[in-house]
Formats: structure tokens, sequence, C-alpha cells
């Protein structure tokens, strides 16, 4: 098997063991990335001369039998909206086109203290608006398992670059399924955390009271080692929080016996694809086998999660694009008159139509005499939202349903049909607008082929159990094993 | 006709944190442009703001002061306008839950006390600043982001004032309150301390309040006082002649004394405020507040009050002596040490200051202690120096910091009251000048003056004058 195959637990043994050196390792990462990337357009910038040098000075230390971070020498992959110094960070915005951050995110900082070795920067749906990765400023992401299709998105570069063995691990970030969605449609493990439980420091805000970084691994168990490394408090955070981070990997094995799962009907309504919903009640059979009970339930205010989410997330996205303004940084007009046109021409050439609408939505929604009908009226919603789950979290330990409607779909077919695009999240929005974890894992394929995920969730902060009940399942199935076949070969 | 003038203002005052409201930055005034600046303050993408607990206890501090009601649950909003010198085009400040309404401030107008209701008092970030090239028909302007993100306290009055005397005692009473709290250094001329009028006229007897006008770039105090004399005679030309007033914010010419429209209420910004998501609400429990509230010192209408009363001091010179902090509290330390407030006052309010403005000494910074003062007026009392050399004691003493005592022994500055001593002194001026002798004994009775004189003269002022006068006047044989 190639070694680009491997789990990253499994590739961190054979570094530290010295079977392969870590520098070794990156050069065959990007050799296989020259020859495949051209295909899948997962990245908008690589890493090549940082990665072999990180790469060398873990060789070395291994080599000198010195003390070695949590996750040595595993090449890494980071969202482009997620701040490397002295590495482009763009958002896939034309308006960050050459914005070169001074600082590290509080996660890049500790990748790199974690030795880590960043391989590049992945791409996305600018700003992260989008569930497709096409609304990218630079290029369209193609899905490794059909490069028609879409990876997902927003997250969709980091998706692919783990589905296609260029990343052992990648970051994303995750405001309404932006992690779990792209997950699924690439057959990998994504991990949305519990809102507060890593830091946000670093990461281009969209939806600031949304948006958590998360992980995509090759497996379950892979997450709970990149999530050990990245969670916990962060004074430059005041949203993070200080609650202790557990040994995630410990007790990963420990089972599901006695486990109460909590199935919610308005997430096996109209508009899921039956592929889908086969995939993922063959999976809970498994559980049943396990010893599981299931508990049907409702989450009544299931059907506002879309339209709450569009306004508080475009609300709070009108504002945090509003620095976007050719003044400090980033893209500048060429020639205009005056401040307000140079603030006008700047923003309608770096902004791509998707950011730009969202911008007016979310304006619209906070404007003076609109603010109680909109954002207001949605904040409350929001609560019940909330308190659904909390509802739910009485009777269960924990939620499972499909992480997408549909598999993915084709390059263009929703491009022109923002609703329909909007609908892509419908099932995982709620634990962005309630602030709990969810995490997807590969629960089986379409006829065509394709990827589909199954979405776990849980209470806030139960990310150790949720990626226990994840494992089991894993356990006792191979579709994580399963590899797109690309260029016409299996690496 | 005759008209009410109703005034309301605005009042921004910068905290005197060391460290500007979100970031770790510095807040120093008059520092190199972007030198005090962080991916924070310069709102680079990603970056997310942290509160500073001080700047958020000053802001406590101060709506205490004013007896504002303190919301328990307070939280931030974001204020949206574009303009270059705000770093992310909104400002971190508070609009649905002002950490301090409904308030109130005594002051003294001519002797008499009225009460100002406050609004409310909220904490925001400071913009930074733009600077416009001097050079003529330059095409572009600077920004300087040193001062964005210094935290600044909103204080909002209700329209309670009637005239500038108001409006005068209003500003000079808050800026004391926020000396006094220590909140802010309140320094106009560095802009640390501003304020905005709002003014409407009404027919008087009326209580229906007319269309508001505000007026914005007022510059110092003499300022405010001048663009509302200037608006209350232009907005009563304007009710003469039947016209109405527009809602509008106008702009004041310092140079022209002059204001003009900068914007109608029609063209009024919708600041589309929602909450600050990146910062948590702040609960207020009761034992914060309480150490807050302790935290709070006599403010200067009680301090001047309790000094008339108590120490019986005129009016002008509680007046004098409140009117910074510090004096205040140097007069009360003295008083502490040694129960002489007449003698303390008079040093503070005439000598003291004296030479504070002659030597333009930092009142803040004194050398001179409330220890060596006491010190010196029991000097005066024991007799040990006479009133004259205390004086040039006390000069010293304000320049060097050092102990009376120390001063007149290193200058042999003490009084001599040893009669043997001063006899033989007597005896040297009288044998020298036989004709005042014989014009004393004539009946001018003005020669023993001078005999007196002569005498301090040989002992370099230190002879202690009532035993020279009696000695004297026993020697020529009265």
């Amino acid at each position: 098997m190639s070694l680009l195959r491997h789990t990253a637990l499994q590739i961190k043994e054979k570094i530290i063991s010295r079977e392969i050196q870590a520098t070794k390792l990156v050069g065959q990462v990007f050799e296989w990335i020259k020859y495949i990337e051209p295909k899948i357009q997962a990245f908008i910038t690589l890493n090549e001369k940082g990665a072999l040098e990180k790469a060398a000075e873990i060789d070395k230390k291994i080599e000198n039998r010195q003390k070695v971070g949590l996750l040595a020498g595993i090449p890494i992959a980071v969202k482009d909206n997620i701040c490397t110094k002295s590495l482009n960070t763009t958002c896939a915005s034309k308006i960050l086109q050459n914005f070169i951050p001074p600082y590290d995110a509080f996660v890049v900082n500790r990748l790199k203290e974690e030795d880590a070795i960043i391989i590049g920067k992945t791409n996305l749906d600018e700003f992260a608006m989008g569930s497709s990765t096409e609304n990218s400023g630079y290029k369209i992401t193609r899905n490794p398992w059909n490069q028609n299709c879409v990876p997902g998105g927003s997250s969709g570069g980091s998706a692919a670059a783990v589905a296609a063995n260029f990343a052992f691990l990648a970051l994303g970030s995750d405001t309404g399924g932006s992690v779990r969605q792209p997950a699924a449609l690439c057959g990998v493990v994504g991990v949305k955390p519990t809102y507060g439980r890593v830091s946000r420091y670093g990461l281009i805000a969209f939806g600031s009271s949304l948006d958590q970084i998360g992980t995509f691994t090759r497996d379950v168990k892979d997450a709970a080692l990149l999530l050990h490394a990245i969670a916990g408090y962060d004074s430059y955070d005041s949203t993070s929080t200080q609650v202790s981070v557990p040994e995630y990997s410990d007790g990963i094995e420990g089972g599901t016996g006695g486990l109460r799962i909590g199935i919610p009907k308005e997430y096996f309504a109209e508009g899921l694809n039956t592929e889908v919903r086969d995939a993922v009640k063959s999976a809970l059979k498994i559980y049943e086998r396990l010893g599981a009970k299931f508990v049907e339930l409702s989450l009544p205010h299931t059907e506002y999660a879309v339209a709450v989410y569009y306004i508080i997330a475009n609300a709070e996205a009108s504002s945090n694009l509003a620095r976007y303004d050719g003044v400090k940084y980033g893209y500048r007009t060429g020639e205009s008159r005056g401040i307000i046109d140079m603030y006008c021409r700047t923003r309608s050439e770096g902004f791509g139509n998707e950011v730009k609408r969202r911008i007016m939505l979310g304006n619209y929604a906070l404007s003076s005499g609109y603010y109680d009908a909109y954002y207001l009226k949605a904040s409350k919603v929001r609560t019940l939202i909330k308190s659904d789950f909390d509802a739910a979290f009485e009777k269960v330990d924990c939620i499972i349903c499909p992480t997408s409607p549909v598999p993915a779909f084709k390059i263009g077919e929703r491009a022109n049909n923002p609703l329909e695009m909007y609908l892509s999240d419908i099932y995982t929005i709620p634990a962005n607008l309630a602030g709990i974890p969810g995490i997807s894992i590969p629960c089986g394929f379409s006829k065509a082929g394709l990827p589909i995920g199954m979405q776990i969730l849980t209470r806030h902060f139960e990310e150790k159990k949720m990626l226990q009940i994840a494992y089991a399942f894993e356990r006792e199935t191979d579709f994580h094993l399963k590899k797109p076949v690309l260029k016409g070969s299996t690496v | 006709m005759e008209y009410e003038v109703v005034i309301g203002l605005e009042t921004h005052a910068e905290l005197a944190t060391v460290a500007k409201l979100f970031c770790g930055c510095s807040t120093k005034f008059g520092v190199e442009p972007n030198t005090q600046v962080c991916p924070v303050c310069l709102g680079m993408p990603g970056v997310l703001p942290v509160m500073n607990k001080k700047a958020f206890e000053y802001s406590l501090k101060a709506a205490v002061a004013l007896n504002c009601e303190i919301n328990k649950f307070t939280n931030f909003d974001r204020k949206s306008y574009y303009y270059p010198d705000l770093p992310k085009n909104y400002q971190i400040s508070q609009n649905y839950y002002n950490l301090g309404i409904d308030g109130y401030m005594n002051m003294s107008v001519n002797g008499t006390i009225k009460k100002v209701r406050i609004h409310n008092v909220h904490l925001e970030e400071e913009a930074g600043k733009l600077i416009h090239p001097e050079e003529t028909g330059a095409d572009y302007s600077l920004v300087d982001f040193n001062r964005a993100g210094v935290p600044l306290l909103e204080i909002v009055s209700y329209p309670d004032m009637r005239n500038v005397d108001e409006v005068d005692s209003y500003m000079q009473t808050l800026r004391k309150i926020l000396l006094y709290t220590e909140v802010s250094d309140c320094k106009m001329q560095e802009g640390s301390l501003r304020f905005e009028a709002s003014i409407s006229l009404r027919k008087k007897g009326s209580d229906k309040l007319g269309n508001r006008v505000e007026i914005k770039n007022l510059n110092s105090m003499k300022s405010v006082i001048k663009a509302i004399e200037y608006e209350a005679v232009r907005q009563s030309e304007l009710l003469d002649k039947g016209e109405a007033i527009d809602r509008e914010t106008r702009l004041w010419d310092e140079v022209n004394e002059k204001s003009q429209r900068m914007r109608s209420k029609e063209e009024s910004q919708d600041y589309r405020y929602f909450p600050e998501p990146d910062l948590l609400p702040v609960l207020i429990d009761d034992k914060w507040l309480d150490a807050i509230k302790v935290s709070i010192p006599e403010l200067p209408l009680e301090r001047k009050q309790r000094f008339i009363e108590k120490f019986k001091l005129s009016d002008y010179d509680a007046g004098v002596l409140t009117e910074e902090k510090v004096l205040a509290d140097f007069f009360d330390a003295c008083v502490n040490l040694l129960d002489r407030p007449k003698a303390f006052c008079n040093w503070i309010t005439n000598d003291l200051l004296r030479e504070v403005k002659d030597r333009k000494l930092d009142i803040n910074s004194l050398l001179i202690k409330p220890k060596q003062l006491a010190s010196l007026v029991e000097l005066i009392e024991k007799g040990t120096i006479s009133s004259t050399i205390a004086k040039e004691v006390f000069s010293e003493m304000v320049q060097t910091g050092n102990d009376p005592q120390k001063i007149i022994e290193g200058k042999g500055l003490a009084q001599i009251s040893d009669e043997g001593l001063i006899e033989t002194v007597i005896d040297k001026v009288i044998a020298g000048n036989p004709n005042v002798i014989e014009d004393y004994k004539k009946g001018k009775k003005n020669a023993l003056a001078f005999l007196v004189g002569q005498v301090m003269k040989e002992t370099k002022g230190k002879a202690n004058p009532k035993i020279v006068n009696d000695l004297l006047r026993e020697k020529v044989g009265i």
C-alpha cells in the first residue's frame, strides 16, 4: 500500500520509528500533488519549500532523539481562510489576493508547535460562503470521486485534499456545515466542534457567532488526534472556553452499550434523497446490533433553521466584511474619484457575486426598521432551536441523521439557484445555531459510487462521546477505507 | 418673541488606561504615527477583540459617580459606518444595553445647585485620525491608527440645560468628576475630552421640545459656549421669520465663529447596530459593583461643601482647593496632620499655586509633601522661623522636596530669640545711627521702624521681630 494512503496515526508512527523520513514523505506528497492536483484543484497556495524545511527540522529532532509534537511529521492542509504567517491567505477572494498575514491563527500556531507539516492552503467558496466550492474567486475544486461533481463546501479544498491523498489531515471551518457537508460528499471524516471549543483567532470571520474550525481526517482516531491538538482556551478569543480538553483518544474503543440514539423525524422528511436515507437507515441497524436503543423524536423548529441561519450569518458577514475597503490591505481599485468611489469600485471588483448577495441581504436585515423583524426575530428563533436540542438531549445521548440531503451534485447544477444551494446545509445548520458538536462519517455509497455521510450530534462539549459513537460504527464498517480512483490508478 | 434655549451635551472622554480597549497596544499620546498598532486595532482579517477589564471598570466608576443605574447585564454592539479612520468600518460600542442609564449630576451654577439628568453612559472604541497633507493639491490623505481602539467613554445628558452658564458648569463639573475618579486625564487640547451640543428653541412657557440641531467640531469649552450662543441666535432669527428649524447636524467653524450644515436628518446614517458576537456579555454582580462604589472618592461638589462647613473656608477658597483633586487631597492630608485649616488653605491657594504657576510645575508630580507643609506651619507657630523666612523656606521646599528643618539648618535660617544676642546688634545699630535716635526722641515715630529694619538686616531677617521691638523701645527709652 502506498504511504500516502495511511492514516495520520500510522504515518506518524513510521516517522517517529524512522521507518521513513519526514522529508521523504513530503517529497512523495508533492510528487503526487503535482501529478493529480491539476484535475482536483484543491489548493490555492502550495507550501512546498516551507513544508520541506519543517520536515527537515522534524527529521533532525527525531535523529537527535528530541521530543516531538503530537502531529510530528504529518502533512496537513489548511483552509485558506485560516491565517498563516508569511503565507498568502486569500479566503478565495480577489479582495485578499496578495494578503500575507503577519500572524498565525491560534490553530496554526498549535499545528506548528505539534510539529505538523503545513503543505498548503486549500480552496473554498469565497469567504466560506457556499456549499460547493464553486464560489471561489480562483478555481473550482473537483470531487476526487467524480471530477464532474462538486466536493461540497465551503471547505471543499480541504475535504478533497484528504480524499485525494494530498494531505493526511486538513483543517476547515464550519459556519453552517462547511466541514461536515464536504466531508460527507468526499467520503472522509469531518468534525465541527462545540462553538468555543477551538479558538477562532486568525480564522477570517464569516458568521462570528456560528464559525468554528473543524477537522478533516481519514478516520475517527485521526479526528481525535487532530482535535486534541487544536482544542482549548485562547486568551485572544473571548468566545473560546476554559472547559478542559479531555484526551479524545482515550477510551475511544469504549463501545456503545446502552446508547440511546435520537432519530429526529424532521431530518428524514421530504427532500431527502432515497439513497442517502437508505444508507443512514442501514447504518442505524449496525448500532442496533451493537446494543443501542432508538428514540424517535422531534426537533420542531428545524423548519426555520435555514431561514434563521441566512439572516444571522449574513448579518454578521455584512459587518465582518466591511473592513475590506482598499484602505489598509488587500485589493484596491486602480482609478477612483474620492473615497466613496474608491470603496465602491474596490468592493465591486474585489468580491464575487455570492459574497455581494450576502452582504446585501445582511445589511438589509440589520437596517433600521427591519432589525426587529429580521435579526431580532431570528435570534429568538435561534434560542428555540437550541431549546429543541436541549430537550432532545434529556432523552438521548446523541442524534443521528444524514449530513447532506444528497450525495455530491454536478458542477454547475445548483450554481444559479442560490435557494437550492442553501438547502444543501439543511441538516448541518441547526448544530451551528445551537453551538453543539457534530461529526460526519462515511456510511455508504450511492449507485453512482459517490460517498454518503452520516451525522452524529451530541451535547455541548461532548466531542469525546461523539467520537466514541462514531468509532463504534467505523470499526464495524469499511466505508472509510475505500479510496477514489484517480488517474486510472489507485494510489 | 422670547424663547427658551434647550441644550443637551454628549461628552466623549478617553479613558486613562495604559492599554487600548481590545488589544495590548499603548495609548500614549503624541508618538510617531502608526507605531502603536497591532493586527487587532488595525482590524486585520481574522483577529478578535478582547475586553480590557480596567477600561470597563473605569466606565463603571464614571457611571456610578454620575448616579446611573447600572445594568446588571450589559453587552456591546457594532455600529457600522464607512470611514477610513475606522479600521473595521464598524465601531464596537454599546446601543441596546448601555452599562449605565438614568443618572444625574449635581452642579453649582452661580451659587445654586442644579441637577442635570444623564441619559446614559457607555463604553466604545476610538477611531484613528486622518491627516491631510499640507501641500495644496495633494490627492491623498494619510491615516494614523495610533488612537484607533483607545477606550472612549460616552456620556449623554438629557436636554436639561437652559443657558450657557449651566452648560459651562456642566462641562467643568463633569470634567472634575472624571478627574476625581481618575478615569480620564481630560486633556481637551489632546482630544481626550470632547463635547457635542444639541440645541433647540421653544416658546417660553411651552413644554414641547423644538427641532434639535446637533453641533460637532467643538474643540474647546469656549467653542461650545460660542457655538451655542451662535446657534440660539440663528434659530431665534429663523423662528421670528416664521421659518422652521431643520433637524440637522452642523459643524462649528472656530476661525469664523459660525456653523455650517454637515448633514440633514434625512441624510443621517443608518448604523445597523447589532450585538457584537466576538465579545461575551458582561454580567455585573453586586460584589463587583460594591467594590467599584467603594473606589469612588468624595466628589468635588460634596468635598467643597465639606470644606466650607467643617473648616469654615470661604466659598471661593473651597472652590480653588477642590478645582483639582490633588490640591484637595493635599489639603485634606495636611489638616489630618495638624488642625490648622486656614493656614494650610492660605499656603496652598496662594503660595503653592503661585509657585506652580511661576515655575510651570506639574501639579500631579509635586515634590513637596503634606507632612512637610505641616512641619513648616508648626515651625512658624513655635517661633523657630518668622513668617517671612517661612516663605523662603517654602519656595525651597517646593523646588527640592526637602524637609523644612533641613533647609533651615542648612541655611542657618532659624529665628534668633536670644535676647543677649539681639541686644548686641541693637547696641551696634543705635551706636551707628545717632541722628535717627535724635529724630525719634523729637517725636518722629516712624524712625523706630527704620531701626527695627536695620536690626533685621544685620541679622539677615532671623531676629524675632517681637523681641527686637520690645528691646529697642526699652533702649531708646519709652
